[in-house]
């Protein structure tokens, strides 16, 4: 195992820097394309579809899937299940670029993105869903920040200003749970204004709760998922303290998915009962509806559960891809696939591939800064100067 | 506490900046502005000329069409508003009936959707009863298009820097001057009627009352989505004619009350519960902690005790045994001593020569 400080690979020519170097360029280009001709020149958004993979994805994936870092704290901080307490900072540095990219993917597609901070210090649109979003994130991505910097400060040696911040971490904790909560909700809630676009099966007062309960889940499944490849990729910077606690982490966390799915799934068919739309299950948009039911989120609480019952990693891990999969899934569907039903075909939205393009690039942008920062860092380590002080 | 004052200041401060506005939100019914103007569309009257259409390009300054207005063909195709079109007369056929038309543009809705999900007020209903919109605040995140459940609002996709929301305006200049809107003027037919919505409602219900077989005893957007300022009366299902049916009679601000009133609610009683539950972690932690005191306490106390009864057995025991012992104690050392004597000069041999 690598002490801290002697990092990263070899070459800069590896495979890893050659593949995100050529997304970034390509990212770059469209980028230039994307201000200089306008959205209309890159994207297939138009009058009917005004919101695309963008919002789809960028926005709404990537909130859902940065939910790890209020739900890992919490675990730890709140509920004083210190076991977690080595996950916490992985988790936090994925939530805090997760938001920060959120937020970068979304001056693409705003029209007049340097406006973005109009609706916080200008002019407030306060029945706007959309105003209490902007308003949640924006101060979560600083309170993420602040939770982040121990680790930073560590790193550069500034030891009062570290120990200042971790002071107030419960408080911290407790603002980003409430924050998260009502955003996460209000991503869901985004949606209730248009009962007459979203198909029934996924439309439903209970949309808040839904994204809400979702989130929970994607947070704990993406750190596992995460923790797995980091295992694989970044083994030498994990200390033994992290590596002693990972497997317990990862049962402790997929007992509490398998819980959640199953409650998630319950509320989610008490949404069908509620609206009496059993009768859509029979229709094209019900056969999707069920896959992703059973397979996105029934399917994975069993897998989870036994693999929690047989202690097996491996299979929990699987488990965690396919619920990860499953709330991208989800958050496509209420964006895009079941968003304008009763449009004609020809007038559906599908991605372009520069639309596509952008994402992948956006990702790949948060890849490589997650790389950078926890091959340098204490993330998966302790300080040694802050040792067992938590 | 410390973390009591803070938590209460948290909840406070999330409360108050939620709230304002939001009251306004929750669930209550507006019924438009008193006086507000309208326009009544009678669907029986229209003959698809398009000369409001052509009205509204001059009037908006929009660029000339690809084909001419007089051009009926375009008719045949359906086409919705786009930003360089504020309305769109469409051709409809019904059966045994022949060619219906109906105009379609922003129906001014009392309670708008698109005003209500904009998030920098760039959209707003006036007291005339035009919804209008200020492009120096708007940031173009299009959710006013999203909302719209007539699909009105559209925009300037190709636009690099300015990007505007498009859509009728119901002529708010013009009525500021007191003229007709462009379209209302322009109509050949008077298939357009312009007033105060009271009036129009009741225009509306003396022709249903008067030529019931040729209407339908409906106002369009008397109720539907909270009331809209434009509303239509026809012969045929309106579903026929582009609109929908299904939109019921809750406004937008009604949909989306729910998850706004559970705002302050939220951040007044998470931070609560949240410290409750911390509270409770730590006392267990507190309590296992005394728990596993006491418990080592007892457990010494108990071991201690043992101890010394074994140890009182075992001297007493010893006492007999002891002499006996004491012998082979003695001999097995004196035997020890006499061989490490042996080993020690051989050793001592080896090591002189190692040193030299
Ligand atoms: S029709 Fe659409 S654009 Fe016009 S006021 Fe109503 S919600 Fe707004
Ligand atoms: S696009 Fe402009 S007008 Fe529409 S909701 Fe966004 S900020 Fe408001």
């Amino acid at each position: 195992m690598a002490t801290p400080g002697n990092n990263g690979p070899k070459s800069v020519f590896n495979t890893f820097n050659l593949v995100a170097g050529t997304i970034i360029v390509i990212g770059l280009i469209i980028t230039v394309i994307r201000f200089y001709k306008g959205i209309g020149a890159v994207t297939n958004l138009d009058d009917n579809n005004p919101w695309g993979i963008w919002i789809g994805f960028d926005l709404l994936c990537g909130v859902a899937l940065a939910a790890g870092g209020y739900t890992t704290s919490a675990a730890c901080y709140i509920f004083g299940l210190k076991r977690y307490h080595s996950a916490v900072r992985p988790a936090l540095l994925t939530a805090f670029l997760g938001y920060a990219l959120v937020v970068v993917a979304l001056l693409y597609d705003l029209g007049r993105p340097w406006r973005l901070p109009y609706p916080i210090f200008y002019q407030h649109g306060t029945t706007s869903l959309l105003f209490e979003v902007g308003l949640c994130v924006c101060i979560y991505l600083t309170v993420l920040f602040i939770e982040f910097t121990p680790a930073l400060f560590e790193w550069l040696g500034m030891k009062k200003l570290r120990n200042f911040v971790v002071k107030g971490t419960l408080a911290l904790t407790i603002l980003g749970v409430v924050l998260s909560t009502l955003h996460q909700s209000s991503l869901g809630a985004l949606y209730t204004i248009a009962p007459s676009k979203l198909h029934p099966l996924w439309y439903s007062p209970y949309m808040p709760l839904y994204f809400f309960v979702s989130s929970i889940v994607a947070g704990l499944s993406m750190v596992i998922f995460e923790s797995s490849i980091s295992h694989k990729k970044l083994h030498r910077m994990m200390d033994e303290e992290y590596l002693k606690h990972h497997d317990s982490v990862v049962l402790g966390f997929g007992k509490a998915c398998s819980l959640i799915l199953f409650g998630y799934f319950f509320i989610k068919t008490m949404g069908v009962a509620y609206g009496n739309n059993w009768h859509y299950l029979a229709s094209g948009y019900g056969v999707v509806f069920l896959i992703e039911m059973l397979g996105f989120v029934a399917l994975p609480c069993f897998l989870y559960a036994v693999g929690v019952r047989d202690k097996n990693i491996k299979l929990i891990q699987r488990a965690a891809v396919l619920t990860v999969i499953g709330i991208v899934f989800n958050r496509f569907n209420v964006s895009m696939i079941a968003f304008n039903y009763q449009l004609p075909s020809s007038e559906r939205y599908f991605p372009t591939m520069m639309e596509i393009g952008i994402s992948v690039f956006i990702v790949t942008v948060g890849v490589v800064l997650f790389r950078f920062i926890t091959t340098r860092m204490p993330i998966f380590f302790e300080h040694p100067d802050y040792k067992g002080e938590h | 506490m410390l973390r009591r004052t803070f938590l209460g200041m948290l909840g406070a401060a999330c409360v108050g900046a939620t709230t304002p506005g939001k009251a306004g939100a929750a669930g209550h019914e507006f019924k438009g502005y008193p006086g507000s103007k309208g326009v009544l569309f009678d669907e029986t009257r229209c003959i698809g000329c398009r000369k409001c259409e052509a009205a509204c390009n001059k009037v908006n300054d929009l660029p000339a069409p690809e084909k001419k207005f007089d051009d009926l063909s375009v008719l045949d195709t359906k086409r919705r508003t786009d930003s360089k079109t504020f309305t769109v007369v469409n051709k409809y056929e019904i059966e045994g009936k022949g060619s219906v038309f109906r105009k379609n543009q922003c129906n001014h809705c009392l309670e708008p959707a698109c005003a209500s999900a904009c998030f920098v007020k760039a959209l707003t209903k006036s007291p005339s009863g035009a919804v209008v919109y200020d492009a120096s605040v708007c940031v173009g995140c299009r959710y006013c298009m999203v909302a719209c459940p007539f699909e009105i609002p559209t925009y300037e996709y190709d636009e690099p820097l300015t990007p505007r929301v498009r859509k009728c305006t119901m002529c708010a200049p013009r009525l500021a001057e007191g003229k007709l809107p462009g379209c209302v003027e322009a109509c050949p037919k008077e298939a357009l009627t312009f007033g105060t919505r009271d009036e129009l409602i009741k225009i509306a219900r003396q022709r249903i009352e008067r030529y019931p077989d040729r209407y339908l005893d409906h106002i369009y957007g008397e109720h539907e989505m909270g009331g809209t300022s434009w509303m239509y009366i026809s012969g045929d299902p309106f579903s026929k004619t582009g609109l929908r049916e299904d939109l019921g009679t809750k406004s937008a601000p009604e949909l989306t009350a729910g998850p706004l009133a559970a705002v302050p609610m939220v951040a007044g009683l998470w931070p609560v519960l949240l410290g409750g539950i911390y509270a409770v972690s730590k006392r267990k932690d507190k309590v296992a902690d005394e728990e596993r005191k006491d418990a080592v306490d007892n457990a010494i106390a108990k071991a201690s005790a043992e101890a010394e009864q074994t140890l009182s057995e075992a001297l007493s025991k010893a006492d007999v045994a002891n002499k006996r012992k004491i012998e082979v104690e003695v001999k097995k050392a004196v035997e020890e001593a006499l061989s490490a004597k042996d080993a020690d000069e051989e050793n001592g041999e080896e090591s002189s020569e190692e040193e030299s």
